[in-house]
């Protein structure tokens, strides 16, 4: 996975609560499982028409959000199923962080599996994001949001930000200490066949 | 401790555990189906580019398949995931495989109780949000995503952040026509599809002690839609009955201490529910039957791991029969020894004589995979678990979610309608 930089970027506001994943992903996606080429269907519902033309009024299809990769979006997002899809499609679309008041619980986890640092921040300061039409940035590593107006400071888990700054997934930073497992493993009373 | 904190306190080897703490903890059980595991053997590829190896799981005999999202598959991309699965449980030598054809299968959280794949006490992940379910039987039990999942297939652990629990006191038997699907649709609209985030929800109470352990499957199944990490309710002797009538032996019931705490307590009536249903697009946005919207029904759907246990089955065979249905009407047992049991029990004929069609085992429209997916405009009355907008089918259709006792009299009248007015 690729180290998480600082992102600058303007925002695209998507001020809505309860986004699930099967608006994020529709189920028809599923099938497929290679991690890339997903953002073709992201909002797939909420961008395309029946001919799968583009519905002009959805924010993503604003040329002005075309290379945003900051996405703020209202209470409760990511719930649903927990198809990994969603935070694939995001990713791959070009978003690398999302702002809301809540997450749930499944994809936030998700998130951190990916690359994608999910931020959670109160309310009111989630609705001025939504309002923001510069160029604001996050800052993982002092844990701030620069905007034309303000700095803004937000909470994650230290070991979530060590594997988001490093690159890192659960697994790969198991496996940094593979000599150790094998040598306790091999130390151990009990023969490993049980 | 309460029982869920019990749980992880013991997975993780300690002595025990406080809401917030974050424990690596031991893993019981582990499932994947056919949207997940794909998904897990593309983590496993990409985990092997990087040099890591990934030729053996931590331990085979913990790990089992279901096949359900997209069987019998309808076109290639799903039939080619089944190769795809049957090859790797075969290579990984994982013999629970729940082949669809061969024999038993089904939704993977039905089977999760139908074949009692986990017990009592148990620490069970699953690639699939529902996997709730199954705390009903006094496990705790939560989805993961394929990452994790893949994770715990190479290591038998994981981390948890133990959850807060809301304690859900339940007074009283429901009443006849009330099901369990109409009390957690009440709670769910009180607490809201996020009200339960992060937290586990315990259910408790005279309501539970009088309810069978397929209703409290309903209850945990539908905690998943108000965001909880876990559902679980503390096993009792119908739960053993239940297990033991599976095959199962040595359960160990653990139960919460008599000073176990619970960040918030609810409190519901139970024995003053009305049916109830969800109306578009949100778990929450509830109503009772008789305040209905009174919209032309184009479709009833009794399926998923909510709605078609054989409990459901019977509920819609009570009202069905004798009667006809006036609208496309599908009935899809969640398993096939369930199917089984409603053949042996004249329950096949009934809803065959009423003009309903039986189907195969499946997720199927539930996800809006396949097997009767709606189409624009089409409103559907279903015994499943999300009226998301699109997740039956056309992004433009409707589904009111209900008990299967109002989906069945709804599909005699082709209305929303309350079973205790038929």
């Amino acid at each position: 996975m690729e180290s998480f930089k600082k992102v600058i970027s303007i925002v695209t506001p998507l001020d809505k609560v309860n986004v699930d994943t099967d608006q994020i992903v529709p189920k028809q996606f599923l099938k497929l499982v290679q991690k890339s080429g997903f953002g073709k269907f992201l909002f797939f519902n909420w961008r395309y028409d029946e001919q799968e033309n583009e519905k002009p009024d959805f924010v993503l299809n604003n040329p002005n959000y075309g290379n945003s990769q900051i996405l703020v979006a209202g209470d409760n997002f990511g719930c649903g199923s927990s198809r990994e899809h969603a935070v694939w499609a995001l990713l791959d679309y070009g978003f690398s962080v999302i702002i809301a008041p809540s997450f749930a619980d499944i994809f936030f986890s998700n998130c951190f599996k990916n690359g994608v640092l999910p931020i959670t921040l109160d309310q009111k300061l989630v609705e001025k994001l939504l309002r923001e039409t510069g160029v604001i940035e996050v800052d993982l590593e002092n844990q701030t949001i620069k905007t034309p107006s303000d700095e803004i400071s937000f909470e994650i888990d230290s070991y979530q930000k060590k594997i988001l700054l490093e690159g890192l997934d659960d697994i790969s930073l198991t496996f940094q200490y593979e000599d150790k497992i094998l040598e306790f493993e091999k130390q151990s009373k009990v023969p490993s066949v049980l | 401790m309460n029982i869920t904190e019990k749980i992880l306190a013991r997975g993780a080897g300690k002595s025990s555990v406080s809401p917030d703490d974050v424990v690596f903890a031991k893993v019981d059980k582990v499932m994947m189906h056919d949207v997940s595991g794909p998904g897990v053997i593309k983590v496993f590829d990409k985990l092997q580019k990087q040099g890591i190896s990934v030729d053996k799981l931590w331990d085979p005999t913990k790990v089992w398949v279901a096949e359900d999202h997209f069987v019998p598959s309808a076109e290639k991309v799903s039939a080619e995931n089944i190769v795809k699965l049957s090859k790797f449980t075969k290579q990984y030598g994982i013999e629970k495989h729940f082949k669809y054809g061969m024999g038993q299968y089904g939704i993977c959280h039905t089977i999760s109780h139908e074949e009692a794949m986990v017990m009592p006490g148990d620490i069970y992940v699953g690639g699939d949000s529902h996997t709730n379910t199954t705390g009903a039987l006094g496990a705790f039990a939560c989805g993961l995503g394929h990452t994790d999942i893949a994770y715990v297939l190479l290591n038998g652990q994981i981390w948890f952040k133990v959850p807060e629990t809301y304690y859900f006191k339940l007074n009283g038997k429901l009443p006849e026509h009330v099901m369990a699907k109409d009390l957690i649709l009440k709670i769910i609209g009180e607490i809201g599809t996020d009200g339960g985030a992060y937290q586990t929800m315990q259910f408790g109470g005279s309501g539970i002690d009088e309810m069978s352990v397929e209703s409290r499957l309903t209850m945990c199944n539908m905690t998943t839609e108000a965001g909880a990490k876990n559902g679980i309710v503390e096993p009792d002797q119908k739960v053993v009955d239940y297990l033991t009538q599976r095959g199962a032996t040595n359960m160990n019931l653990v139960k919460g201490d008599d000073n176990a705490e619970y960040s918030k307590t609810f409190e519901f009536e139970s024995s003053e529910m009305e049916p109830t249903v969800a109306k578009p697009f949100s778990p929450e946005n509830i109503c009772v039957v008789r305040e209905a919207p009174s919209v032309e029904l184009d479709k009833c759907y009794i399926g998923s791991c909510t709605g078609a246990k054989y409990e459901d089955l019977e509920a819609a065979a009570r009202i069905l029969k004798g009667r006809k249905v006036k609208i496309r009407t599908e009935i899809l047992p969640a398993a096939i020894s369930i199917y089984q049991r409603a053949m042996e029990n004249g329950l096949l004929k009934i809803f065959l004589d009423a003009g309903a069609t039986v189907g195969p085992p499946t997720c199927g429209a539930c996800c809006g995979a396949h097997m009767g997916v709606l189409a624009k405009d089409e409103i559907c009355i279903s015994t499943t678990n999300r009226n998301f907008p699109g997740r039956m089918g056309h992004v433009e259709s409707q589904t009111y979610l209900a008990s299967p006792l109002v989906a069945a009299a709804s599909a005699v009248t082709g209305k929303i309608t309350d079973p205790r007015d038929l």
